[in-house]
């Protein structure tokens, strides 16, 4: 079975982020005042196969705690669906 | 030890500094080999060199990809045996990636890459790397960077200021540890750091870039020959193979 999951990295809270703090202060900039913190990341989409959705589960922790984030500076959160496309990329 | 210093410059795709290296150890008089990085032995390698750039294209994070390449289990079993391994940019963030050296370098503060003569306050001269500089001396290296700031939770940078491993800050032209002299943020100005041991160092800094007075100073040159000296000193530690 094919999985989608939706893996979203963040500097864990408390480490400096001058690139979401530069994103505020442009917002702010363009009139929205009550803009009060930015803070910036990445989005990864996977689309992989596995039996079901524990192991699709275990899989992206996995992937997560080996590759994706490093625990050191970062956190890993996902959305996980079923993957209803034949390739990446072609997600409405 | 016997003869010139045996050394291994680690080339990943992307690493850019390989060749100051190799052209530094041919000043030196060292042995270099350039070493792929799906090689998976060191041969009979003295010392690791994980020189600067970008390597696997710094996607994902710095080093993040690079530090699965076929040759670092060989890199990990030799700094785990004490071998001298010295990471400069990239290559310090190949380290950290790898668990080899504590913490990580993020973004710089102010977004910015930076390339520039820095002034740097050398801490420690322990180990194989720093032996020919003098500790409270103020020295010039070149850095090159857009992800030097260093970072670690507070207990592992008092572990590191307690157990004496920071080896390098940045400092003012009088080597006074400012903010102002800092040029990427790093918590503690921290410019470069040793393992426990020792005999890993990894720095932001480029030693290499700065091997030859026309090129600007000599203080890298300095740094790298410390090696010649540390061997000399280490005979059985010459004498491993991996």
């Amino acid at each position: 079975m094919r999985w989608l999951a939706e893996v979203h990295v963040s500097l864990r809270l408390g480490i400096a982020d001058p690139e979401g703090q530069t994103i505020a202060g442009g917002l702010r900039l363009l009139g929205f005042d009550g803009v009060a913190e930015v803070r910036s990341g990445k989005l990864l989409s996977l689309s992989f196969d596995a039996a079901d959705r524990p192991a699709a589960e275990a899989a992206v922790a996995e992937m997560c705690r080996r590759l994706l984030a490093n625990p050191v500076m970062e956190t890993a959160d996902w959305v996980l669906g079923v993957d209803e496309s034949t390739a990446i990329g072609v997600h409405a | 030890m016997s003869g010139a210093p045996r050394v291994a410059i680690l080339v990943f795709p992307g690493t850019w500094s390989e060749r100051d290296f190799a052209h530094v150890a041919t000043l030196l008089g060292w042995r270099a080999r350039m070493v792929w990085h799906t090689e998976v032995e060191l041969g009979d390698a003295d010392a690791v060199v994980l020189p600067g750039g970008f390597a696997h294209g710094d996607h994902l994070r710095t080093g993040a990809i690079a530090r699965f390449s076929p040759v670092m289990p060989a890199v990990e079993a030799f700094a785990a045996a004490g071998g001298p391994v010295l990471g400069s940019c990239n290559g310090f963030q190949i380290l950290t990636e790898a668990g080899i050296l504590p913490g990580v370098l993020l973004r710089n503060d102010h977004l910015e890459f930076r390339c520039d003569w820095q002034s740097l306050r050398v801490e420690r001269t322990a180990g194989p790397w720093l032996g020919g500089l003098a500790q409270g001396e103020t020295i010039s290296l070149p850095i090159s960077h857009g992800e030097g700031r260093y970072y670690a939770e507070t207990t592992v940078l008092d572990d590191l200021e307690r157990t004496g491993r920071v080896v390098l800050r940045y400092a003012d032209a009088n080597g006074a540890v400012v903010p102002d002299a800092n040029p990427n943020g790093s918590l503690r100005s921290i410019a470069g750091i040793v393992n426990e041991r020792g005999n890993v160092l990894g720095l932001m800094p480029h030693p290499e870039r700065a091997a030859e007075a026309e090129v600007g100073g000599t203080d890298g040159l300095r740094i790298l020959r410390s090696l010649d000296a540390w061997l000399v000193a280490q005979p059985a530690l010459a004498e491993r193979r991996l």
